[in-house]
């Protein structure tokens, strides 16, 4: 079996399964169900100076019958005292001291973050995340993304910490933000040992069409809240495998975003997570969860032949590169197996009017089309050279495999579009013509 | 003895209980995201009226039902009947893709009464006709589906439709002979009054041929349509037949339906003679109404059964018995009540069943109905249109696009003119002889098919869709592959 277990800047954890800093890790009895249930690791819910939180508080994006696609809050950080949260961090790591358990904290002096720091080492904490990310409510009081979005900011918050942290720190980073990788340079710059990202996003889910008020609604007002859940995952990863592919960031990274399942968690971590963390797979399904994501990612790892997590961390960042390295002469085509074909002609239509005209509708001439059994119903059929090998058609099919591209030998050498404008410039081809 | 009702009122209620309930808005949201949302889907092709079924299941799906019953109900005016009475698992549900890829198709017919029941409980009017009209009279006979719906569609085209029935609610079979745990006849009578409110006039209560003359009709009028569906069940040609509680099967359904349900007479031992779904219909609402004994009594085996399967199934549940290949020879009665039937093992002999002599055998009954097929409408027919062509099991003929008959000005549709099929279909030949009519006074085309196509229509037919093509109709179907072969 793989091991699981990390070691993310200096915090040790038996698995890379952490609860992010939100309302399931709001107190010691959710950190300990969180641990009774085989989480590694939790990170305590943002600690500050004293807030009020509004009712009510999260609304989400479902689609179709899927609830909670997306989700969003303008809860703010902990409504507890400090006094409550470092007391039961304390209770909480000596009852499981094998376990990661992380503070995070959002203050805003130089004099607030060393002290917070130092009541999270004496708590016990084995590491700190600072909150520079949360994009509702806190901004407003110049913390959260307010200062996440200003990488000078950042980096001068990050070096006060450092002045005075004898445990791992970690920078939480805000996707609020045209270029992620300038805010994870600056908390690299001024020290911080590890980076976690991504938190919440600017949104607004819905809006109620009766009242005309967005959800979720405070007596006939609502605020741009937080967005996170399964719809975020894309843009987490874009933003994760940036930071780990940046040279000049080279820190070790939580991944954070819309992660529900162990294979959501193993692409985190090919993108080049060590740890990741969860907070709305749980608020929908409960700290169960884990179970699923631990034996996932465990049967995973023995699939490939990795013997732990750190072989499959960043497995994935190095096939991602510019658009202009990529091969001009690579392509593929669509192909229908005509044995699983239904007839539901999402193909057809799909690349019909949304994408490049490439699929005919023709009579079946002796095609069964699969087990649909509707007799002389026209078939989709490739035109194959019009295909440009898309995949949109193998993305709107409704059956698995029914749509494969495959690839066509073109018999051309790879050429990159960097590669084609070097050649252009010395004359050695002429332009390839303009697509009719 | 004579029979009566057997259960009371709560009883009789609960036992009639629609078998179908109306989805939630939960479940019809459930339901309608399974839909795939397929381009020219079979499920359009599979339906005589060309519902797009897609369509309406997509408005389903986004909160829009009243949207859902305009789609349905502009391309099938009965849109809310055949969603309860269509045998779908033949027709929409048995193409539905979805049944290839998971074994389970989208419920159409439940997601469509969903949302015709959304409207009509509202009274929402979602169909209108135009505000200019052609002037053009056309006179329906039988205010049955068939009718219906060719008055409808008339109306929606311009044209004065009126509606002449002979019984004194229009709706024919969809009011008068349905199983009532599958439809109550109210849905039948909202129906009607919603093309009346389209413009319709009912002339309910008047028989042609002896309340109005057929030539007053054509002199009145600028077309005719015939949709008078079939007669009731022939003789049995046996003894003890005159006897009061033998019935037509399709009567004792009528009565289920004018009547309280616990004020219906019923047997407590019913035998239904014949095979098909009528039969069915009546040994399952023997049952419901409280018969202990209830069998169906064929003349052929199993396999031969004309009834669907599902139906036989449903039967079965309901504790049907079933006597297969025998054939009544008498019916036995006392005091002038019927107290049995003799059968007697049937045999071919010469292609033709006979009884076998000496197998006779009694089994005790004191109701019997008979459900052995409605004969057609040939002497009615000849003494009205003796122009009228009939083939020769003494249906109308007609053409299957447009309805007209030999007499130009004459159009026919529904059961009388294609033998006897489900509501489903004599809905789509009445809109298909509005569509006919239309072009015969007007002289311009609908444009399209029953069926349409997005991919369009070109030289009348749609373009590459194989559209024009029922499907999952058994009959149907073989009759294509002889084309195709």
């Amino acid at each position: 079996m793989a091991d699981l277990s990390i070691n993310l800047a200096g915090i040790k954890s038996p698995n890379p399964f952490w609860v992010a800093s939100g309302p399931p890790a709001n107190t010691a009895y959710q950190a300990h169900r969180a641990f009774d249930a085989g989480w590694g690791g939790v990170v305590w819910k943002t600690i500050g100076d004293p807030i009020v939180n509004v009712s009510s508080r999260y609304s989400s994006l479902n689609l179709g019958t899927r609830r909670m696609v997306g989700f969003n809050n303008i809860e703010l950080i902990s409504d507890r005292s400090p006094e409550t949260n470092f007391r039961e961090i304390a209770e909480v790591k000596k009852r499981w001291p094998d376990h990661a358990l992380i503070a995070s904290l959002m203050v805003d002096t130089r004099e607030r973050w060393h002290e917070f720091v130092k009541r999270s080492e004496d708590a016990g904490a084995d590491g700190i995340e600072l909150n520079f990310g949360c994009p509702h409510g806190m901004c407003e009081r110049g913390m959260g993304s307010a200062v996440g979005q200003q990488p000078e900011v950042a980096e001068k918050i990050v070096g006060w910490v450092m002045e005075a942290a004898k445990i791992p720190v970690i920078t939480k980073l805000t996707p609020n933000i045209t270029d992620v990788t300038f805010a994870a340079r600056a908390a690299r710059k001024a020290g911080s040992n590890a980076i976690s990202l991504i938190n919440t996003i600017n949104s607004i889910t819905q809006v109620n069409l009766d009242t005309f008020c967005p959800e979720p609604f405070v007596a006939g007002l609502s605020s741009h809240g937080g967005y996170c859940g399964p719809a975020v995952k894309p843009i987490a990863l874009n933003m994760v495998q940036s930071c780990a592919a940046d040279p000049q960031v080279r820190l070790p990274i939580s991944g954070i975003g819309g992660i529900a399942s162990w294979r959501d968690a193993a692409e985190f971590i090919a993108l080049g997570s060590t740890s990741v963390q969860v907070c709305t797979a749980i608020m929908h399904y409960g700290f169960r969860i884990v179970e699923d994501m631990a034996e996932g990612l465990s049967d995973y790892l023995d699939s490939k032949g990795m013997k732990s997590v750190n072989d499959l961390i960043g497995r994935a960042v190095p096939t991602l590169q510019k658009w202009e390295s990529l091969d001009l002469h690579y392509k593929r085509i669509a192909s229908i197996d005509y044995e699983k074909c239904i007839g539901c002609n999402l193909c057809y239509i799909a690349c019909e009017d949304g994408a490049h005209q490439a699929i005919a509708l023709v009579p079946p001439n002796g095609h069964g089309l699969g087990p649909g059994r509707v007799p002389g119903k026209p078939i989709p059929e490739i035109k194959d050279q019009e295909c440009v090998g898309c995949n949109l058609c193998s993305l709107v099919c409704p059956v698995d495999q029914c749509i494969t591209m495959v690839s066509v030998d073109t018999k051309r050498e790879k050429m990159s579009w960097s590669d084609y404008q070097r050649k252009l410039a010395q004359g050695e081809i002429e332009p390839i013509p303009a697509h009719p | 003895m004579p029979i009566s009702p057997q259960l009371g009122q709560d009883a009789a209620a609960a036992n009639m209980a629609d078998i179908k309930p109306r989805y939630t808005p939960q479940e019809a949201l459930i339901e309608a995201n399974r839909c795939l949302f397929c381009f020219d889907a079979p499920c359009i092709q599979a339906c005589p009226t060309g519902i797009d079924i897609p369509s309406f299941i997509k408005k389903i799906a986004t909160g829009n039902p009243t949207g859902a019953a305009r789609t349905i109900l502009s391309a099938n005016i009965l849109g809310a009947s055949c969603a309860r009475v269509c045998p779908t698992s033949v027709l929409c549900e048995g193409a539905c893709v979805v049944l290839d890829r998971e074994g389970d198709p989208v419920k159409i017919g439940r997601l469509q009464r969903y949302a015709t029941d959304h409207v009509a409980e509202r009274k929402v009017s979602v169909l209108k006709t135009p505000a200019k009209k052609t002037g053009r009279r056309i006179a329906i006979i039988g205010g049955g589906p068939a009718g219906l719906g060719c008055a409808a569609e008339l109306t929606q085209l311009g044209h004065s439709a009126v509606v002449f029935e002979k019984q004194p609610q229009a709706g024919g079979l969809n009011t008068y002979g349905i199983a009532y745990y599958k439809m109550p006849p109210q849905v039948s009578l909202e129906e009607v009054a919603m093309i009346r409110q389209l413009g319709v006039e009912f002339r309910c209560g008047i028989e042609v041929g002896k309340d109005i003359a057929v030539a007053q009709l054509e002199k009145e009028f600028d077309a005719v349509f015939i949709g008078i569906g079939l007669a009731g069940s022939p003789r049995l040609g046996i003894a003890g037949e005159e006897l009061p509680e033998v019935m037509q099967a399709l009567d004792f359904i009528a009565q289920i339906h004018t009547r309280p349900l616990h004020e219906v007479p019923v047997g407590r031992r019913v035998a239904v003679i014949g095979g098909g779904n009528t039969a069915i219909d009546a040994v399952t609402q023997a049952r419901r109404l409280g018969a202990q004994d209830a069998a169906i009594v064929y003349r052929r085996a199993q396999a031969d059964m004309s009834a669907y399967d599902f139906e036989q199934e449903l039967a079965k549940r309901d504790g049907a018995r079933f006597l297969f290949n025998v054939v009544p020879v008498e019916i036995l009665g006392s005091d002038g009540h019927v107290t049995g039937l003799k059968l007697a093992r049937a045999e071919k002999v010469g292609g033709k069943l006979k009884p076998v002599p000496g197998t006779e055998f009694v089994e005790p009954f004191d109701m019997i109905l008979k459900a052995i097929g409605e004969q057609k409408q040939a002497g009615w027919l000849k003494q009205m249109f003796p122009a009228l062509e009939l083939d020769a099991r003494g249906v109308v003929v007609r053409d299957v696009d447009t309805g007209q008959t030999n007499l130009p000005k004459v159009f026919a549709g529904g059961d009388c003119a294609n033998g006897g099929r489900e509501v489903v279909n004599a809905v789509a030949e009445g809109k298909k002889a509005a569509r006919g009519i239309h072009a015969f006074l007007d002289g311009h085309k609908v444009s399209g098919p029953v069926q349409p196509s997005r991919l369009g229509v070109k030289d009348g037919a749609p373009v590459g869709s194989g559209f024009d093509r029922p499907i999952r109709v058994p009959e149907l179907e073989k009759e294509y592959f002889a084309q195709v072969k």
